[in-house]
């Protein structure tokens, strides 16, 4: 190492160094602040505004609502018609059906290959698996949004032969693409911190590889996986531009999950360019952004409790 | 004597009687359920990276990285679409780098990990690490635009139209600068971590201050996590979108951006646009593959440099 070549102290500049450090750490902090402040500061009218309580309080975009005279009441977003509906009912349908499909496929995926990357794969193939699988966390969700539009769609149309083109089934593997690399990456990394001492035990009481890691590792890495799963999901009810591009965006209310859907990051996303700055509508998306990220909050809340558990598992606890 | 508690994980583990285990199982079924897990993964990403580079490889000229759109996209390059992704990424690199790396060397150097602020600092940076995009994107139009942009105006432009207060190339690159915070704070963070205690030590004992230790001992030597936490930033920054759609992307400009305040085509975008808004797909459809293809060999190139300085200095550190 070269010669360090150390100046006399000087208290003012170690003083302000370490201010300019530490204000970066708090504008971190404040930064996040911010976010929930002004995400939240624009969707508050929806509580205090006579006016635009008029089109879209809380309980006007829960429960059906009668539009016309002599209609059913019914759950209906179409913000933009002669008279404006802002249920946000078909969007929480539709952001749930996505992430269903999403999860049906990445979990029992991701969740596998973990398994066999971290317990039977032979050290060379886990040296391809694990980079592959970081490959496909660095595709732009706008790239995975193309690939559903473009070619899973028209398979998905052709093998199952559907009516609709873009639906549920279609947004939901490709956001089950971006969901796996969660997964995978959280559960594999609880698995391979099982003590060494633990599987040494089992196979010591006469149990094989594959014994060990089913009735031994996977257990005690069970808080692992389920802060992947938990996670995964939040990405997958976050996820904006899959969803926008594959899913077809017609608000239905349904239970099919071969029929379009429209989720609530990509009602944002499709329609805050065309709103009025304060407007109804405009509140009404911030609201929507306001409720993403509450959701999130305690998405990343709960990832983190299981994963705290998992690092007190893994460390034992001395009783 | 002292005893020595059992360190083993206690409660999920459940009592294994050896009498449980068939010695003849072989676990085939395990075993081929996961790897056909593995394979289908894999395979799957091969059909991704496969299609987009067979359709992709035809367009991709020295033409069409350096030509503008032309005939509403239908002919002609994507050069505008790469200068404005550079530009962003280098106006976001500069804005998140310096805020990210003070960030892990005031959690890992001056404070105390238990302390409450630290603790509020970490969860704020995780959640901001799980907040989706689009929600950073309505911020970056209600803080960025809406706020500083709009008091900027009605400060020193109260006459004129909006200056500062509209869609701008600064106000996508800061938007983008939040949303890479933590993937540049947690590399960091990683880097520091790796720094042998003695170096410190030997700085101190030589009479060096903290500021100089950091500055002359821990800065450089965590260069390398600083750097893969970067190309990553820039990574993800490049492949972003709903941030950007409200805060300063542009369908289509006969332009570059030359000023903080204009408008930019980025290549995401110009992704989402032609394959959305296109009104004949059929004939954007090269094109669109090349930006594809182009974008996707971006990410890929950058991802690996990264993860190629990353495994570089593992093993060094693992030799010394």
């Amino acid at each position: 190492m070269r010669q360090l070549k150390f100046k006399p102290k000087s208290r003012i500049r170690e003083f302000v160094g370490e201010k300019l450090i530490s204000v970066n750490a708090y504008a971190a902090l404040i930064v996040t602040l911010l976010i929930f402040i002004f995400v939240f500061k624009e969707a508050i009218p929806i509580f205090t505004d006579s006016i635009i309580q008029e089109e879209a309080a809380p309980d006007k975009m829960v429960f059906k609502q009668q539009f016309y005279e002599g209609r059913e009441a019914k759950w209906s977003w179409q913000p933009t018609s002669d008279v404006p509906k802002y249920s946000l009912m078909p969007l929480f349908i539709g952001t749930l059906k996505a992430a269903i499909i999403a999860m049906l496929f990445a979990v029992p995926l991701g969740v596998g290959a973990a398994i066999y990357s971290s317990e039977f794969a032979p050290k060379r193939l886990r040296e391809i698996i694990k980079p592959a699988i970081e490959m496909l966390a660095a595709i732009p969700s706008v790239v995975l949004g193309f690939f559903a539009l473009m070619i899973l769609a028209t398979f998905l149309q052709n093998v199952l032969g559907l009516t609709f083109r873009l639906n549920a089934l279609n947004a939901g593997i490709a956001l089950g693409l971006a969901v796996i690399p969660i997964v995978f990456t959280i559960a594999e990394d609880a698995m391979t911190s099982v003590p060494r001492a633990l599987r040494d035990a089992a196979t010591a009481l006469g149990a094989n590889t594959w014994q060990v890691s089913l009735t031994t590792v996977l257990p005690a890495a069970i808080p692992g996986i389920a802060a992947g799963i938990v996670l995964g999901f939040g990405r997958a009810v976050g996820e904006t531009m899959i969803v926008l591009m594959a899913s077809g965006n017609a608000a239905i209310v349904s239970a099919s999950f071969l029929d379009s859907v429209r989720t609530f990051s990509a009602t944002i996303a499709a329609e805050l360019a065309e709103v009025v700055f304060g407007g109804t509508h405009y509140t009404v998306l911030f609201f929507i952004g306001s409720l993403l990220f509450v959701f999130t909050f305690l998405i990343n809340l709960t990832g983190d409790f299981f994963l705290v558990r998992l690092k007190e598992k893994m460390q034992g606890r001395t009783t | 004597m002292k005893i020595l508690q059992p360190t083993l994980p206690v409660g999920p583990v459940r009592v294994i009687d050896s009498l449980d285990f068939k010695p003849k199982s072989t676990g085939m079924i395990p075993r081929g359920l996961t790897l056909a897990a593995v394979l289908i993964i894999l395979a799957m990403l091969a059909i991704i990276m496969g299609n987009i580079f067979i359709g992709g490889v035809g367009t991709i000229s020295w033409e069409f990285l350096t030509h503008p759109p032309e005939q509403g996209m239908k002919a002609g390059g994507i050069f505008p679409a790469i200068f404005g992704t550079v530009a962003l990424v280098i106006l976001m690199v500069i804005a998140v780098i310096p805020v990210g790396v003070f960030t892990a060397i005031y959690l890992h150097e001056y404070t105390n990990p238990k302390s409450r602020v630290t603790r509020l600092i970490r969860v704020a940076i995780n959640n901001l690490a799980g907040v989706p995009s689009i929600v950073f994107g309505l911020f970056g139009l209600g803080f960025f635009i809406g706020f500083v942009g709009g008091g900027l105006d009605a400060v020193f432009f109260p006459d004129d139209g909006p200056v500062w207060g509209q869609p701008a190339i600064i106000w996508a690159a800061l938007t983008l600068a939040l949303l890479t915070l933590p993937v540049v704070i947690v590399s960091t963070e990683e880097a520091l971590r790796t720094i042998p205690t003695e170096l410190k030590e030997a700085s101190y004992a030589l009479g060096g201050t903290k500021l100089q230790t950091i500055w002359r001992i821990i800065i450089p030597q965590g260069l390398p996590g600083i750097l893969t936490g970067s190309i990553l930033a820039i990574s993800r920054g490049a492949g972003e979108v709903a941030p950007i759609m409200f805060t300063g992307a542009a369908y289509y400009l006969p332009y570059l951006p030359a000023k903080l305040n204009d408008q930019f085509m980025e290549l995401g975008y110009h992704i989402y646009v032609m394959a959305t808004q296109s009104p004949d797909v059929e004939a954007t459809k090269p094109i669109l593959y090349g930006t594809v293809l182009v974008l996707l060999a971006l990410t890929f190139a950058l991802n690996s440099v990264a993860i190629l300085i990353r495994s570089r200095v593992r093993k060094k550190r693992a030799n010394v």
